[in-house]
């Protein structure tokens, strides 16, 4: 009998990129508002690069590897490294934020809009992803005040790249969101992701230096796909493509999202399976 | 085709909400059992229960923040699970946790449900304009939601869910914890929406004066409805002498109202 009722009537185009639009702008918005993220996320590599970078330089020597023609200076080095940090970090403050979210309870007015709950998800990455390639040009605009030279070209060729890395890393903190209960436990999100996921990689030092001195360490690096995303980030903006790093981070990018999707969905998902509230 | 649309004319509408043989459990505790409910269209509906009864457990089931596992729930006809797209459209919540976005101004936060519903920029600031001066806050669009009183946030939070013009509001609790003079202009803002709007109602509540003899009740209690009725045949059901009575011989003492 309903069903003569009811009729269905999807949205448009037009309505999609509406929501995907609005929920971008919403991300800036909370972005601009909040000053002090800005700093921080910027502060945090530019601490790396002025300080770790020059004392790192002296003992610290880079022979030639691809992609550099050269010899290059540790600055120059550890920049990729330090442009996916900022990603990474970027993607963690947005988990923590779907928690605060999901506790304060913002995230449920995202999860009973009409639209299809991957979308939402999806363009919440989308607006992640944004917010951390313009904190890493705005990196890269200092790092070049400071001295560190990069291809002029490389500039836009790593543009790619860093929405390929921050989709993937903005996916692995929502996967991780839907998996922790409070934001008392994001801690543990830096101790046991974080710090794991940048030191275990190619960010600050070359992977054949880690192999020569423990090679459990070089397989670990191996391993994990922040290694691929800095490597992907290096090679873009040195005009090149590293296929081995594009396909795995291509590949986990699409395993994080399908994992927070499925932890989203409501008929599968955790969050059912925390009780409810106190009504 | 008009033979169709004859049918369709001629069937009768079917209830604003409709959740029939609903059971929910949090691992092995069980959070409703067998729950039976409508919301007729253009009616009051309120749902009485103690903390703890499963309201807050059923809103999530009618917003599909959870899953349905056991029974069906309809808005307006369209399944929660199989046609969520089109319940939602047709719902607007109020969730008892507040739900507003602290750092950035009342007029952006409509503007971003606005975009969650698929309602262009230009409509939306005139309808956030509308929907903030039937609640009286159209001077305050600009500012910080932080700024806001906690029945300031409310009222914005009821704007908010009118916002994409739902046919059935839902409100889990709103009025917990707010002054007489907050808690009297939402609970008129919002029958007079029944009035004169024709939009169903599902109030969710423990305060017992914010229900009225003629409208709807269902009384949920420790995950069962254990009665339901309007106010006025509830209170002659339980041979009590008001609804208070009536409620406290249901589930046991009704709390205290805030003075």
């Amino acid at each position: 009998m309903s069903s003569t009722v009811a009729t269905r009537r999807g949205f448009t185009p037009g309505q999609y990129l509406i929501c995907l639009s609005g929920i971008v702008w919403r991300e800036a918005l909370r972005f601009t508002r909040q000053r002090e993220r800005f700093v921080s996320a910027l502060v945090r590599p530019l601490v790396w690069l002025f300080i770790f970078a020059a004392g790192f330089r002296q003992i610290l020597g880079v022979s030639i590897i691809p992609p550099y023609q050269t010899y290059v200076l540790y600055e120059v080095y550890v920049t990729p490294g330090l442009m996916a940090m900022i990603q990474l970090f970027n993607g963690m403050q947005s988990s923590l934020s779907m928690v605060y979210d999901r506790e304060m309870g913002n995230m449920r007015m995202l999860l009973v809009s009409p639209f299809p709950r991957a979308f939402l998800l999806i363009s919440k990455l989308l607006a992640s992803t944004a917010v951390s390639v313009l904190q890493v040009y705005a990196y890269l605009v200092v790092a070049w005040l400071w001295g560190v030279d990069l291809p002029p070209w490389g500039w836009l060729t790593v543009l790619p790249a860093l929405a390929l890395a921050g989709f993937m890393l903005g996916a692995l903190g929502m996967l991780l969101s839907s998996a922790i209960r409070q934001l008392e436990n994001f801690a543990g999100v830096m101790n046991f992701v974080i710090f794991p996921m940048f030191f275990a990689s190619s960010a600050l030092y070359p992977l054949w230096l880690v192999e020569q001195s423990s090679p459990v360490v070089y397989t670990i690096c191996r391993l994990n796909p922040f290694t691929y995303a800095v490597e992907l980030i290096r090679f873009a903006l040195y005009m090149e493509i590293d296929w081995v790093s594009l396909a795995v981070v291509a590949g986990m990018t699409v395993v994080f999202t399908l994992g927070a999707i499925l932890a989203y969905d409501p008929s599968r998902g955790l969050i059912a399976r925390r009780g409810g509230g106190p009504g | 085709m008009a033979a169709q649309n004859r049918l369709a004319e001629a069937a009768p509408a079917p209830p604003a909400l409709l959740v029939e043989d609903v059971s929910h459990s949090y691992g092995t505790r069980r959070a409703l059992e067998h729950v039976n409910l409508h919301v007729a269209p253009g009616r009051f509906t309120a749902l009485l229960g103690l903390n703890g009864a499963g309201k807050t457990t059923l809103f999530s089931l009618i917003t599909r923040l959870f899953d349905v596992r056991s029974g069906r729930i309809r808005v307006h006809g369209h399944d929660v699970t199989r046609a969520p797209g089109e319940a939602l459209r047709a719902l607007g919540v109020v969730f008892q946790a507040r739900t507003l976005d602290l750092d950035i101004s009342v007029r952006d936060n409509l503007l971003y449900h606005a975009a969650l519903h698929g309602i262009g920029r230009r409509e939306a600031r005139a309808r956030a304009a509308d929907v903030l001066a039937e609640v009286e806050l159209a001077e305050r669009e600009r500012d910080s939601v932080r700024q806001l009183s906690g029945g300031q946030m409310r009222r914005v939070e009821i704007a908010r869910a009118l916002l994409h013009r739902p046919r059935l509001l839902v409100v889990d609790e709103p009025t917990v914890g707010l002054d007489v003079a907050s808690k009297s202009v939402i609970v008129t803002h919002v029958r007079r929406l029944v009035a004169e709007r024709g939009v169903a109602v599902l109030w969710a509540t423990h305060l017992l004066d914010e229900v009225a003899a003629e409208d709807d009740v269902f009384v949920l209690h420790r995950g069962r409805i254990v009665a339901d009725g309007t106010a006025t045949t509830l209170i002659a059901q339980t041979g009590a002498a008001d609804l208070r009575s009536a409620f406290s011989s249901l589930v046991g003492p009704a709390p205290e109202e805030p003075a």
